[in-house]
């Protein structure tokens, strides 16, 4: 193996989370920085000429590729769990840029009380309506606390939307149910399209509080604090599984990675396979580095200072696995935190609504839309219902594709290929939209990540086995949510509509966002949590874990934007805090 | 290597539409000539490709709806995807144990690649494109909850409204049969208007915005 030159921070991954750590530890602190990437290179340049359905939606060119690696899954712990062999539920990504590279940019916050969860909950309700297996807690970190690093967040992407709530003032046209911001957002809220206006009036009609989706595609030019310039984007509705054509789409490569590559400091290795984390031999309680293998397949050893993971929910919790770092989640008896608190989302078509009228879907961009928040969180009185907790209803404008979207029909049409098939299926082509739902998936006890027993990788390394099903509180949310869907698409003119069936098992077929979190998550206990409230690990005082894996449990909102607030708080507390005293900062 | 098969596809099969050969050299076909084209097949026989056209015909008919599988280019489509990368599962996870009766919410879990299925599928559809209408139907029918039947006829979809960089989508008349403009680069002025009627830029693909574009199944 050969051995190189120490740097003072390594970083494993180099997506949304590795890239901006990388940026800010290498220009506040001045640290030579490593990151290591396992996919391929990536420059923003790279993407005109690239809006094919076939090969980028479909085909799926950019995600990571399973025929090295993938996770096993299964619904509770008596199952044999059975490899994803095929992408179904969730796209991770690959290569310089992560999933950042082809996400649709939707960058709301959480709420307030997500942050709190447990506490909050059990002071509202009282311990019994908790289910009895559920293993939510606090994050450790509130949100008063979060929302300067929401905002330096919001800045470096430029995000496009209406605030609801400025200090305590509710503002009309945002999101009155938000927690409060410190200013309005940088950019204004993007276009909204046809079926998404058509959701807003309905919304309106019926007394709720719609707002459009706060968007990381620009509504107009935006230079952020970094003096990094974008363009407003074009609606062309190739975001989501695409990386941008123009660059309006805030993604790592056009928005962190022209200031890293202006730094000799900083340097990206892409092709390095990371392997394991390796800490020192005395107790373990210091990291000493990483192994890898090099994009020629040789060996290496890369010592540092400071050893940072940032490669997604999967590959953290799984280098912490393989390295033998901290106690891994027994569900049996409770013990152990490496892998626990594995949740997905509530994501569900709610209401497909079928209208006379042409919709001219394919033109929109990845967050372009309106929401409303009035069944979110515990915005709406639980008292007399069978579930906790909520989400928001979503109407996307992300542009529609055929390939994906061609034959979906309404109930009153009995055919699946052939002529009476055809006829309505072009018919019904730009006639169809959907309602979305994005809900809280609590965590519980049988829910987490651990190493499968029977599949390896290609290095012949365990795979990460999920044991993953919903609870009832989830099948009960998406049973009283589906019918205000519905009504909407009702009061939208929808002439037929068709609701969501209900949740069974966790789908893993199914696509239902790219929002796997847990494995690593933090806490204000070690006995209950991987990292401490600054992402740090408990035990080994150099060793961070970035990123979804250190949610604790998932709240209804998309994550991008907390992730990358976490980051900064983190940075924050490393150059701030850390470098002046090595130790543990909670 | 094995001998080259070609399937031809003439004026009167598919109308007055381009079609693409292997090099991807346009040719146009009038009805009212008598010019064919033989487009060399990259994966099926000749006589397997004459069956996907017909099946993939009965799935996606041309009609008075409009144009259907067959001036779509469907089977050439199906070909060199079978042909590329995904016809031999190079991105699938495959290592073993295979578990064949594993429930539906876990994916395809079974070993055959694309290739195979098709392969084993085609087999029993022997003679196929010499049938009537109504016995086509009717053996579709038969097969209509088998893998390699909802395999054909996702691929017909993906034919019809791929770009047709990738083979099918000829002339683009799937996406006129659709309204869908393909990947035209913006929509800012028209996003936030043509409320309730229909906007119908004329299509663009890829050949025409981009002269690089390397499509998937062209990789080794």
């Amino acid at each position: 193996m050969k051995t190189l030159p120490a740097v003072d921070a390594v970083i494993v991954g180099g997506g949304w989370t590795g890239l901006l750590m990388a940026k800010e530890l290498g220009s506040r602190a001045g640290f030579s920085v490593a990151v290591l990437e396992r996919g391929n290179s990536r420059e923003s340049s790279d993407y005109p000429g690239t809006m094919d359905e076939l090969d980028y939606a479909v085909r799926l060119h950019m995600m990571q590729d399973l025929s090295l690696e993938t996770v096993t899954v299964r619904h509770d712990s008596t199952q044999r769990a059975l490899p994803m062999r095929q992408y179904g539920s969730f796209l991770p990504g690959s290569g310089v840029g992560g999933a950042g590279e082809h996400w649709n940019g939707i960058c709301p916050r959480f709420l307030p009380d997500c942050f709190e969860l447990l506490s909050r909950t059990v002071e509202k309700y009282g311990a019994r309506r908790l289910p009895a297996d559920h293993s939510i807690q606090d994050w450790g970190v509130t949100y008063d606390e979060m929302e300067p690093y929401y905002a330096r967040a919001e800045r470096m992407l430029g995000i496009s939307g209406k605030a609801g709530n400025i200090r305590g003032q509710k503002i009309a046209g945002g999101n009155i149910f938000e927690g409060w911001r410190s200013g309005e957002y940088p950019t204004p809220p993007i276009k909204i399209p046809y079926f998404s206006a058509l959701f807003s009036d309905a919304a309106k009609a019926l007394g709720y509080h719609p707002y459009p989706n706060p968007a990381a595609n620009l509504s107009e030019p935006y230079t952020n604090p970094d003096g990094v310039s974008r363009s407003a984007c074009f609606y062309c509705g190739f975001c989501e599984r695409f990386g941008c054509m123009v660059g309006a789409k805030a993604q790592p490569t056009n928005t962190l990675l022209p200031l890293i590559q202006e730094r000799k400091n900083v340097s990206i290795r892409s092709g390095a396979s990371v392997r394991r984390v390796i800490c020192g031999a005395a107790g373990g309680k210091r990291a000493r580095g990483v192994t890898y293998l090099d994009d020629e397949g040789e060996e290496c050893f890369q010592p540092a200072e400071l050893v940072i993971l940032a490669s997604w929910t999967l590959n953290n919790t799984r280098l912490l696995l393989l390295s033998g770092i901290g106690e891994p989640y027994n569900a049996q008896s409770g013990t152990g935190t490496v892998g626990r608190n594995l949740t997905h989302q509530v994501a569900i078509g709610a209401a497909t609504a079928f209208f006379e009228k042409p919709l001219n879907r394919f033109m929109g961009s990845g967050a372009a839309g309106v929401c409303i928040s009035d069944f979110d969180g515990d915005l709406f009185d639980h008292s007399g219902l069978p579930f906790l907790r909520g989400g928001h209803l979503l109407a996307l404008s992300s542009g529609y594709r055929p390939i994906a979207n061609f034959g979906i029909l309404p109930p009153s049409v009995n055919a699946g290929w052939g002529p009476e098939w055809k006829k309505a299926a072009v018919g019904y082509y730009d006639r169809t939209g959907f309602i979305g739902f994005s809900g809280e998936h609590l965590a519980y006890k049988g829910n987490y990540m651990d190493l499968d027993p029977t599949y390896k990788d290609r290095f012949g390394d365990p795979l990460l086995r999920f044991t993953i099903n919903w609870g009832e509180n989830e099948r009960k949310m998406a049973e009283f949510v589906t019918p205000k869907a519905v009504e909407l698409a009702r009061a939208m003119g929808a002439k037929e509509v068709s609701s969501f069936p209900g949740l069974k098992n966790y789908d893993a077929s199914r696509y239902q966002f790219t929002h796997i979190q847990g494995g690593t998550i933090m806490g204000s206990s070690p006995d209950r949590s991987v990292v401490n409230p600054y992402l740090q690990h408990w035990q080994i005082p150099n060793l961070f874990v970035l990123g979804a894996s250190t949610i604790p449990q998932n709240p209804s909102a998309h994550p991008t934007l907390t992730i990358l607030a976490l980051t900064y708080r983190t940075a924050d507390a490393i150059v701030d805090r850390y470098l002046k005293s090595p130790s543990r900062l909670a | 290597m094995r001998r080259r098969e070609f399937l031809t596809l003439s004026a009167t099969s598919i109308g007055g539409v381009l079609v693409y050969s292997l090099d991807r050299k346009p040719f146009r076909l009038f009805a009212q000539t008598e010019h064919s084209v033989r487009v060399p097949l990259r994966f099926f026989t000749e006589p397997e490709a004459l069956i996907v056209a017909a099946a993939a015909s009965r799935i996606f008919p041309s009609d008075e709806t409009g144009p259907g599988a067959q001036e779509a280019g469907v089977a050439v489509f199906i070909d060199r995807q079978l042909a590329g990368p995904w016809g031999r599962d190079r991105y699938r996870y495959t290592h073993e144990p295979f578990e064949q009766n594993a429930p539906v919410e876990f994916g395809y879990q079974g070993k055959a690649t694309p290739r195979q299925l098709y392969r084993e599928g085609l087999k029993d559809l022997k003679g196929f494109d010499q049938w009537s209408a109504t016995e086509q139907d009717n053996k579709l029918r038969q097969i209509e909850s088998t893998l390699f039947f909802s395999l054909l006829r996702r691929n017909t979809i993906e034919g019809m409204f791929c770009d047709p960089v990738h083979g099918g989508n000829i002339d683009m008349i799937g996406w006129q049969l659709i309204g869908f403009p393909g990947p035209r680069m913006s929509n800012y002025a028209d996003v936030d208007k043509h409320f309730g009627e229909a906007f119908r830029p004329k299509p663009v693909g890829l050949g025409q915005t981009s002269g690089t574009f390397r499509p998937s199944e062209d990789e080794e």
